[in-house]
């Protein structure tokens, strides 16, 4: 069970959280522009990475605030937690073994 | 085709201790050049290789495996097979899959120990009730045998049950199919394995891909770590990596790979003679021949190729095990593991072709891989050799998010595993 | 009984104390301290259990976590428990055990004919074979042949509990090196727990009583630790706990056995049977120790033959002799101190059969001088003895250590013990993602690199063997831990114990697998994992057969699979593999280690959330009046719903029956307060609102209401509800029981991640609300007598809201419908629910009040055609699909819009939703029920063109209803249709989705 850095709350246990899925994904601003795969992608295309994604929860359980995370998928180490709406800092390498 | 397996070759070997059998597959090097190439040797893998022998005449192939033969999550499920599926296109192809199934160990001359115990789906209220009906009525009507049955009648078909579900999950009623059950997972890679080398199909382990050659939209070959292998034909099948791989070739999946987590208690004598599963209470539950209860869980909810267990999964569904057979509860969990599962916005399947000419993907099975093996190694045969879907795979294409086709098991299936 | 085997003095046991048990129906004494084990070996029993193939008879092989064998079935239904390691039950007056797995008896077992036909019976035989006639026929023979204990067959009466605990720094074993470790991080002030499986701390050293630490005795060390640790307020030490997973970012699971070890008539009722720990720690020390690896040779499973460290914890500390002959079997220095301790606790030493060609470390040398015969450079080649150890045969070995010279000569023995070196226990380790390195001097698998942060492995489990240098890493460690979680030693030089060096095993000759005068196969069996009997020709049949992995071998010949998961087997099999796949023994690598360490109890896992506990239960201020007039309930989501309300004499069609008539006749109530209700304010309300819902709502007028749909971007209906306009910035959102949590999170999530430039604000208020639904023609009359407001159309029309007070109690009325009948939808504050509800009953009898429950609200509204999402739709439908176009905007953008022009939404032959009705009106469809076209009976597939999703007996229209998905179904009105159903076909018409008071005029009452 993952130990999540809520940025409200402090480090809580995974099972206060919910997962968003993959960040950075902005809601087209005129659908109609789109074709139907534009459109398809941005609803159902997400990254699916082996090592470090950009990914949003929620504190569900708490101050129920959503948040961006950069996590690997691989060892599951948080490397980073930013606001909504900002840029992914600077991240660590990953560590592989 | 190697010696045959049978009580007879046993004797036989028996008297020479067992000193003279033949390999169960070749450790071939891989050849410059193969006609078709399927990328992961799973369950799936393998049989898509052995179908394209088999039935398709395609024997100048290969299978190319990073580790080692079912070492995915062929080797990490809990080995339920069924296919009373409520859609008519899934049903369709789990079907196929189970008739197979009926007569694997003979076709492939390999004791698969498909066991048809029955598998119980059960209702806890009477919302869970109506889709059982839905789901029965449609199954039969698509040639499944499947039946509803009451409270009294769970209790006659798995007396271990307490129906009253603890007092919070009352079981009201339930599916049964009578032919469905489970198959020893480690035997359908290693069957398939030795029937596809049989026909001449070179299986090639420890052999990662790192690389896939794409030019002007046609696939080439692939990059190994045991060399450059030129061929105008890969499947891909790698629950789990799928993603990965098409990142490879240069195309995108709507596929997220999520942890799937099962364990075991200790064996003991026979206590549970069928295998039940509970969609209200994510959990599901069967005894191996050896004595182990094997137990599955609902999927993880984020990314994860970490392959392990966790602490609150196994903690929710031994509770809901529990809840279900309060005898079970002085049994004891030896071992808790986890695999990888590519799971589709729709939770079915993605079986076809890709943007690249030449490649062909399976993957997206989520967690109900397993029970598909023969069928989706059928299908995905006829795909890659005939380079068109199976009218049985058609509808599982790429192109159904763009159109809106989704067969959405989500909402449908009791249970989505 | 006498316990003859025990020694008249020392060991760690409560002489002045016996305690009686029995095992097989044979009574035996034993003392407090004692394991069942070692009061069996006490009492000379070593055949406890037979093994899982071949039914072999087999003893005591270890003194730990790590046996194979001596698995025996504990208590009585339902308190039984079958498959628990003797060497790890601690003894208690009154202890029933009983052999497993053997018929009819122990000492003779039928089933061991499966011994016979071995040769035919090798790993994977039945891959090979019962295909034909099919494999149904041979299943349930193996099945029952298989399995090892049996499981209860009553439900469990024990309770279990399980917490959460936080820590700077958790240090997993109470041998030395945990003891140090924890001695140096306690002292730091830094919180401390400290577990060990055992019931005494100490670990080793309680198996060593002449090691002297700190120039003392080691007994007065650990005494003097655990008195220590006991006065530091931040530390606490759990024993009995094991520590079975190590799960990511550093959360262990602990099983802490709390009663186990109670004689039932002692047992303490307020305590748990077990306590399951979840611990997050700061910093992990891994201080797990080693576990020893034995020999592998001919036959080297009978009763009586086991681990040498085994056989010196048997003699120092529970003061019992394992044999009266005695044959050690070694290939390091490890091996002389059992013959050291065997001889100098009275054992007859036969001999010392040493792999090596030269033993000549500090033992050898003591026991040289001991006069103890050696032989090196020879070899166990063979046993026998059927229930019990006779003979053991030796033969000097080659310089290859790949055969041996002569017949095998003799030696009278009742007891061989073995040692092969050690593996260090890093399954916790490897659990976290830890990789290892082979040490090649040691011969043994240690940690290599963490995956997880702020982990330490010290002493044996870290391959540090000698005694001073484990209490130095294991201070050290401990110390940097401390430190690194913000606790110094506040310039105080603390030191780590000193102890002597005493490097007991190296070097060693690696021979994994001990050659014999016959190959390998043949006239016995060179067992490596005992459990499984599998075998070192079973491992080599399976390379032979192509499966060269290590997990395929695994996998294949299930060695390592067994309730031991490996421990003493594992190194032996890749050792057995490399050397035949001529590899390295790090190139064939280790097979994947899984949690748990020892197997943990279900019951333990569900610990209180068991029964009613599972899940909570969510009931509505007026429940109590529900439970108190008779009502069912149905569980919708965690609430708890009034179905209906059967009187006396009725079944559950007469009671919906009468409550559906009442609700038009006259007028019905109903508990509505599970619907989800959340506030919605701020100054850019309306706009978020016309985002997420289908409809407009930003021009709703204030105090007015609209029912609305809410999608996902698939285009898919998701939930719906009636919205009100309560003021210029807020609105009151009601949503269905079962999505209420979801859509809260759906609305907070866009307004969170997608537009947090909109003012908004969302509040659940579904439970400070109590709803309760006045249906029927005299609904109006009846609410006259408990309001002052005007109720009349004009100002108070369909779909707008009004608020006052009802019964004294200030209220929000809505007046909107979900029955086609005039009705209000009176709000009060929760804790006035009941209250208010009262009052309407009361008031209500003059009008025939009758209470309603979801059964009767789903006929009234199927007869209206209203849909319930998640019955008529399932994640699949559209608005389109549902024939709401109406509400679906043209002039705005809104969640899930553009999905709705994909081409397969525009299909004609989609879903759509109609109504059916059955040509027998009598006729009620299931629900479900599959439609046909034709009620030919043709052979499956028969295609399906839709299912039914709601269906009753209507009072009101005197026949049934029915609600339906079917293709293209608006264009098939009048169209027959049948419902296949696995006895008979029913034959109905399709129909508009509406059957009762078609011009709705009902509304206004």
């Amino acid at each position: 069970m993952l130990l999540i850095p809520c940025p409200h709350c402090g480090p809580r246990a995974e099972i206060e959280f919910s997962y968003g899925g993959e960040a950075h994904i902005a809601r087209p601003e005129e659908p109609d522009e789109l074709t139907d795969q534009e459109w398809s992608d941005y609803v159902f295309m997400r990254r699916n990475p082996k090592g470090v994604v950009l990914e949003r929860w929620v504190h569900a359980h708490g101050c129920r605030r959503w948040f961006n995370a950069a996590r690997d998928t691989v060892t599951y180490e948080i490397l980073a937690i930013y606001p909504m709406g900002q840029n992914p800092p600077e991240l660590p390498e990953p560590r592989y073994l | 085709m190697n010696k045959r397996y049978s009580i007879f070759s046993l004797a036989r070997n028996a008297y020479t201790r067992h000193e003279d059998w033949q390999e169960a597959w070749r450790s071939p090097a891989p050849k410059a050049r193969y006609d078709a190439v399927i990328i992961g040797g799973g369950g799936h893998g393998l049989a898509t290789a052995y179908y394209l022998a088999k039935l398709h005449g395609m024997t100048n192939i290969a299978v190319v495996e990073r580790g080692w033969l079912g070492g995915g999550n062929t080797g990490r499920n809990t080995t339920i097979v069924r296919s009373n599926y409520l859609w008519d296109e899934s049903a369709a192809i789990y079907e196929h899959a189970m008739k197979l199934w009926e007569g694997l160990s003979r076709e492939l001359n390999y004791n698969v120990m498909f066991s048809q115990r029955g598998v119980l789906n059960l209702a806890h209220s009477p919302s869970d009730m109506r889709e059982v009906q839905r789901r029965v009525y449609a199954n039969r009507l698509n040639g499944i045998d499947s039946e509803i049955l009451n409270a009294q009648q769970v209790k006659e078909f798995c007396p271990q049950i307490d129906l009253r579900g603890g007092g919070r999950y009352p079981v009201v009623g339930a599916s049964l199919q009578r032919r469905g059950g489970t198959a020893r997972h480690d035997a359908v890679a290693w069957g398939y394995a030795r029937a596809a080398d049989a026909l001449g199909v070179d299986i090639i382990q420890e052999c990662p891909v790192h690389g896939i050659k794409v030019v002007d939209g046609k696939v080439r070959g692939i990059e190994t770590a045991r060399g450059y292998i030129e061929t105008p034909k890969v499947g891909i099948v790698v629950a789990g990596h799928s993603s990965v791989l098409a990142e490879m070739a240069g195309f995108r999946l709507p596929v997220q790979s999520m942890p799937l987590q099962a364990l075991v208690s200790e064996p003991v004598k026979p206590t549970l003679d069928c295998v039940v599963m509970s969609g209200a209470v994510h959990a599901y539950v069967s005894q191996s021949d050896k004595g182990e209860l094997v137990i599955g869980a609902g999927v993880d909810h984020y990314i994860g190729y970490g392959q392990r267990g966790s602490q609150q999964v196994p903690e929710e569904t031994i509770s809901a095990i529990c809840e279900l057979f309060p005898i079970f509860r002085r049994m004891r969990m030896m071992r808790q593991w986890g695999g990888i599962v590519d799971t589709c916005p729709d939770a079915s399947p993605i079986i076809g072709k890709t943007p690249v000419e030449g490649i062909y993907i399976n993957c997206g099975w989520g967690t109900g891989g397993f029970k598909a093996t023969p069928g989706s190694g059928w299908v995905f045969a006829h795909t890659v050799a005939c380079d068109e879907p199976h009218p049985l795979n058609a509808p599982f294409s790429l192109d159904r998010y763009r159109t809106g086709y989704l067969i959405d098991e989500h909402g449908a299936a009791a249970v989505a595993h | 009984m006498p316990q003859s085997f025990r020694l008249p003095e020392g060991g760690l046991i409560d002489r002045a104390r016996s305690l009686r048990f029995t095992f097989d129906g044979r009574s035996f004494d034993g003392h407090p301290g004692d394991t069942l084990a070692s009061a069996l070996l006490a009492n000379g029993v070593h055949l406890v259990a037979r093994s899982f193939k071949y039914h072999r008879p087999r003893g005591i092989f270890s003194a730990g976590a790590e046996e194979p064998n001596a698995l025996v079935q504990l208590g009585e239904d339902p308190r039984t428990d079958p498959n628990q390691r003797a060497t790890q039950v601690e003894l208690f007056d009154g202890l029933s055990a009983k052999a497993q797995h053997c018929w009819p008896s122990l000492e003779v077992d039928f089933n061991q004919v499966t011994s016979l036909a071995s040769r035919l019976i090798p790993s994977g035989f039945y891959y090979k074979t019962f295909m034909w006639p099919s494999w149904k026929y041979f299943e349930g023979p193996i099945r029952r042949a298989a399995g090892l204990g049996k499981a209860p067959r009553l439900p469990d009466p024990d309770r279990y509990d399980k917490c959460f605990a936080h820590c700077d720094v958790l240090v997993v074993g109470g041998g030395p090196a945990g003891l140090a470790a924890a001695l140096a991080a306690g002292r730091t002030g830094a919180r401390v727990i400290l577990v060990e499986q055992d019931n005494r701390l100490g670990g080793s050293l309680l198996s060593a009583p002449e090691t002297q630490i700190e120039g003392a005795p080691s007994a007065d060390w650990v005494r003097e630790a655990e008195a220590e640790l006991a006065t530091l307020p931040e530390v606490k030490v759990l024993k009995r706990t094991t520590c079975f997973a190590y799960y990511d970012h550093n959360l262990l699971g602990l099983l802490e056995k709390v009663t186990d070890h109670y004689a039932p008539y002692d047992r303490p009722a307020e305590l748990p049977r077990q306590r399951m720990w979840r611990v997050r720690a700061g910093h992990v020390i891994l201080a797990t120790g080693a576990i020893e690896r034995p020999l592998v040779f001919r036959d080297n499973d009978r009763p009586g033959i086991m681990l040498a460290s085994a056989a010196s914890s048997y003699l120092n500390r529970w003061a019992v002799k394992p044999g009266s002959r005695a044959v050690v079997f070694t290939n390091n220095e490890g091996g002389y101190r059992a013959a050291l301790d065997l001889k100098s606790r009275g054992v007859d030493l036969a001999a010392v059969i040493d792999l090596q060609l030269a033993a000549e470390g500090p033992l050898s040398r003591r026991a040289r001088d001991e006069g103890i015969p050696i032989k090196t450079g020879y070899a166990v080649t063979g046993t026998s003895g059927h229930l019990r150890l006779k003979k053991v045969f030796v033969a000097p070995l080659d310089g290859a250590g790949k055969r041996v010279f002569g017949g095998g000569e003799p030696i009278e023995a009742d007891l061989l013990v073995s040692s092969g070196g050690w593996n260090p226990t890093v399954h916790l380790f490897c659990q976290s993602k830890g990789t290892l390195e082979w040490d090649d001097s040691l011969a043994c698998f240690r940690p290599d690199a963490s995956m997880q942060r702020n982990q330490a492995v010290v002493g044996a489990a870290n391959g540090t063997f000698g005694l001073s240098s484990v209490l130095v890493e294991a201070h050290a460690a401990a110390l940097a831990a401390a430190d690194a979680a913000g606790f110094s030693t506040g310039g105080e030089a603390s030191t780590a114990p000193t102890s002597v060096e005493e490097r007991d095993f190296l070097p060693m000759r690696e021979i994994y697998l001990v050659p014999s005068i016959k190959p390998l196969g043949q006239g016995g069996k060179h067992f490596v994992d005992q459990q499984h009997d599998v075998t070192a020709a079973d491992l080599l049949l399976a390379m032979r057969e192509g499966y060269r992995s290590i997990e395929h071998v695994k996998r294949y010949t299930t060695t390592g699979m067994a309730t031991d998961q490996g421990k003493t087997s594992n190194v032996a099999a890749i050792g057995i593999v490399a050397e035949h796949l001529g590899k390295t023994v790090p190139e064939v690598g280790v097979t994947t280690f899984r949690p748990p360490y020892t197997a943990v109890t279900f019951g333990a896992f569900a610990g209180r959330d068991v029964d009613d506990f599972l899940d909570p239960e969510r009931t509505t201020p007026m429940h109590a009046w529900h439970r108190a007039h008779g009502a069912a309930f149905e569980d919708v989501g965690q609430w708890k719903r009034a179905w209906y309300y059967p009187q006396a004499g009725e079944d559950m069609a007469a009671a919906v029956n009468r409550e559906v008539k009442a609700a038009r006749d006259s007028v019905g109530i109903l508990d509505a307060s599970t619907l989800g209700k959340i506030e919605i304010r701020g100054p850019d309300a309306g706009v978020f609102l016309d985002r997420i819902y289908t409809n407009v709502f930003s021009t709703l007028k204030v105090g007015r209401a609209r029912y609305g749909l809410m999608l996902k971007e698939d285009g898919m209906v998701f939930d719906d509800g009636v919205t009100t306009r309560l003021a210029e910035d807020r609105y009151l959102m009601t949503t269905t029981t079962g999505g209420a949590a979801n859509v809260m999170s759906w609305l907070e999530e866009w307004l969170q991640t997608e537009w947090p430039d909109l003012k908004v604000y969302l509040t659940s208020v579904t439970e400070q609300w109590a709803t309760m639904t006045i249906s029927g023609p005299n609904a109006r009359a009846l609410l006259a007598e408990l309001t002052e407001l005007d109720l009349s159309t004009d100002s108070f029309p369909h779909m707008s809201m009004a608020e006052g007070e009802v019964a004294g109690v200030k209220a929000r009325i809505f007046r909107i419908s979900f029955t086609g009948e005039l009705s209000y939808e009176i709000n009060v504050p929760s804790r006035y629910g009941l209250a208010v509800w009262q009052a309407l009953i009361r008031v209500g009898q003059k009008y025939a009040i009758t209470p309603y429950g979801t059964e009767a609200m789903h006929v009234l509204r199927a007869e209206k055609g209203f849909i319930i999402v998640g019955q008529e739709t399932d994640g699949s439908v559209t608005p389109l699909d549902l024939g709401m176009n109406w509400i679906v905007s043209k002039k705005k953008d809104f969640l899930g819009r553009r999905s709705l022009s994909r081409p397969d939404m525009l299909k004609a032959d989609r879903k759509q939703l109609v109504g059916l009705l059955t040509e027998d009106g009598r006729e009620v469809l299931p629900e479900g029920a599959q439609l046909v076209e034709s009620n030919h009976d043709i052979r499956p597939p028969i295609p399906m063109v839709g299912h039914v999703t709601s269906s009753y007996w209507s009072p009101n229209c005197g026949q049934s209803i029915a609600l339906a998905l079917v293709k293209g179904g608006r264009d098939r009105m009048g169209e027959r249709l049948y419902a296949a159903l696995p006895d008979r076909t029913i034959s109905c018409t399709v129909t508009e989705p509406l059957f009762f008071d078609k011009t709705g005029e009902r509304l206004h009452g």
